[in-house]
């Protein structure tokens, strides 16, 4: 059903939005533009003069192996951390949503990692996983392995998807749980009346009516990954060792904040907002519509 | 198909609240059994622990020669009929009705048979590729029973499957259950709140107050003879008038002064002790009568009901109904006289609630 208001003044309506579209043009359009904008410009060594370059930034990256190799690391990362998050918190949501003694508890304590500023979540979990300094280094090492993240890229690329993943599951969990209690009981009793056990009622019944919820968490996780992680990944690796766990917004920090490659980081970002985008018109396109029940 | 029997069955909460207080009671293989009460009065619970929805605090549940307190609800052999209908939205009607028969390993060809006729009994084997969103409440509803009659259960168990539905639908799915039920001859057990459902399917009615029975019986028998207040003013619309009155002798009471006459009378009441008196509105008539006791009424207000009249007012101080033919007393009345058949008289307990009706 459509709502429409009619306003006598056409001035009006126009005065209503304008709070609106001033906060959007200040703090999107126009940051947004700009790094369009200087993604065109390539600068001076000194930072004294800017030249435009047309699409010479975006050639120039596209030659970088360095750039293939962060698309491969976010889609590795960001595929961890998604299907381990979702996993553990739809887990920890079936268990939430039973009627348990001390249940309240038990959601409460699981919300509190997401108010933990992802910074100091990064610090948190390299004091648990340091080569020297790690307090659980040495039952690890006890073990036979030969942990150390600082060093060895793949053992960096774990403990960061651990503790972005440990972050996420609040979140998730949070959706889940709310997703498991609008599902009505009478259609789980029903379920279970007619003779199905509770892994099949919960992959037949449960799973398919939760896939809205899910569908909109894989979306939002993703876009978490690309961006929320930044934090995290500066605190734990700092994009380390040897670029191995540099992500696509990890690296338009290190080139243009820290290279001072302000058109290449700004032609990265770009392409973000390109990726951000899609992944937007996805969720609007499928989730909002297709999965409604 | 297999009768259920309920011996002393008890329901605690969490907190020490007995929801339902030691029910005992037999429903013949085949029979329409009717729970009705207010909210609250424990007729879902005990459903729901006949369904094996919830555990069952004391006491015993058998269907059959079979006990199942221990059993899951997927192995009483029963189906249920929720008030929501409970329906899969995210499967079409015919995945709805055989999602039971899969669970249970049915052979394919043999699910589309039963699914085909259980449609074709219930009239909705035009959608059943829909899914539940596309239906209307009484399609919905039809498909609901059509999931319960496609397992061929023991028992059909009923939970207010009629309260969401609009009046004219009820009455309409009220008659389809009923000779449904006939048909199928299923042993059921229906809980509602709706008097008129209770007495209008029931071959047995069973009326619960506080998580106790009131009385079992047929529905004419637990309207000719309510043997509690609470079933005599639960049962029958508008509610059965209470007077308070006084014993005056065998067959004898009075209600402020003004003497009546009763059929069904315990002996050896003591005459000058305190009794209730129960009329039901459409069993007094105005006018008088030989052989039948007369009393007056102040009229305070008409409503008009179309075929019949309410006439609102006061008998010796206490609130009265009278329900007339419309026509048959002036609507502008102040002050009726009223003629009672003494065989219509409910003699209750004042302290126990109890009939006072002859042993």
């Amino acid at each position: 059903m459509e709502k429409r208001a009619l306003f006598s003044s056409k001035f009006l309506p126009y005065m209503l939005l304008l709070p609106q579209l001033a906060i959007t043009i200040i703090f999107f359009y126009l940051p947004a533009s700009q790094a369009i904008w200087q993604s065109f410009l390539m600068e001076d060594a000194f930072g004294l003069s800017s030249e435009f370059v047309g699409f010479e930034n975006y050639r120039y990256l596209f030659q970088q192996p360095e750039y293939y190799r962060a698309m491969v690391n976010t889609a590795v990362f960001s595929t961890a951390v998604a299907v381990l998050s979702l996993a553990c918190s739809l887990l920890l949501a079936t268990q939430a949503d039973k009627n348990l003694r001390g249940g309240e508890a038990y959601k409460t304590l699981l919300i509190w990692p997401y108010a933990v500023a992802p910074a100091i979540a990064g610090v948190l979990w390299i004091f648990m996983f340091h080569p020297s300094l790690g307090t659980l280094t040495r039952p690890i090492r006890a073990v036979g392995i030969d942990w150390n993240p600082l060093l060895n890229g793949d053992h960096a690329m774990l403990l960061l998807v651990l503790s972005a993943t440990w972050k996420q599951i609040s979140y998730n969990f949070l959706f889940f749980l709310a997703g498991l209690q609008s599902i009505p009981k009478s259609v789980i009793e029903a379920a279970a009346i007619d003779g199905a056990g509770p892994l099949r009622r919960f992959w037949t019944i449960i799973f398919p009516l939760l896939s809205p919820t899910t569908f909109f968490l894989i979306v939002v996780n993703i876009v978490y990954v690309f961006f929320d992680t930044f934090g995290i990944i500066d605190a734990v690796t700092g994009g380390g060792p040897a670029g191995q766990t540099t992500t696509l917004v990890y690296k338009v920090y290190a080139d243009g904040r820290l290279g001072g490659d302000l058109g290449g980081s700004a032609a990265q970002s770009v392409i973000l907002m390109v990726i951000v985008i899609g992944l937007t018109a996805i969720q609007f396109k499928y989730v909002e519509r297709k999965v409604q029940y | 198909m297999a009768g259920v029997t309920l011996d002393t069955v008890r329901k605690v909460y969490a907190g020490n609240v007995e929801a339902v207080k030691g029910v005992s009671l037999g429903i013949e293989d085949g029979s329409f059994c009717v729970l009705v009460g207010p909210s609250g009065c424990g007729k879902s619970t005990l459903l729901r622990m006949i369904a094996g929805l919830e555990t069952i605090s004391g006491g015993t549940v058998k269907i059959g020669d079979r006990v199942v307190n221990q059993i899951e609800p997927a192995d009483r052999d029963i189906a249920m009929v929720f008030q929501n209908y409970a329906l899969y939205p995210h499967m079409s009607v015919y995945d709805n009705m055989a999602y039971g028969l899969k669970n249970r390993g049915t052979p394919k060809d043999e699910i589309e048979k039963r699914v085909k006729e259980a449609a074709r009994i219930l009239a909705i084997e035009s959608f059943l590729e829909r899914k539940p969103r596309a239906l209307s409440g009484g399609q919905r509803q039809r498909v609901a029973m059509g999931r319960a009659i496609v397992r061929k259960p023991q028992v059909f168990l009923f939970d207010e499957p009629l309260s969401n539905l609009d009046a004219k639908l009820r009455v309409q799915m009220r008659v389809e259950i009923k000779r449904l039920q006939r048909a199928l001859g299923v042993t059921s057990i229906y809980v509602t709140h709706d008097q008129v459902e209770a007495m209008t399917l029931s071959d047995k009615l069973v009326v619960m107050s506080g998580g106790q029975i009131e009385q079992v019986g047929t529905p004419s028998d637990v309207y000719r003879r309510p043997e509690t207040r609470f079933v005599a003013t639960f049962i029958g619309s508008p509610p059965m008038n209470i007077l308070p009155g006084k014993v005056e002798g065998p067959g004898r009471v009075s209600v402020g002064g003004q003497m009546i006459q009763v059929t069904d009378m315990r002996d050896g009441l003591a005459p000058g002790s305190a009794i209730e008196v129960g009329l039901r509105p459409e069993d007094v008539q105005a006018g008088t009568g030989a052989g039948f006791s007369a009393l007056t009424m102040d009229v305070d207000f008409v409503e008009e009901l179309g075929a019949t009249q309410l006439f609102h007012g006061k008998v010796a101080g206490a609130e009265f109904v009278v329900q007339a033919s419309t026509g048959q007393i002036p609507a502008d009345t102040r002050s009726l006289t009223l003629s009672i058949d003494p065989s219509n008289v409910h003699l209750f307990d004042p302290q126990t609630t109890k009939r006072l009706g002859r042993v």
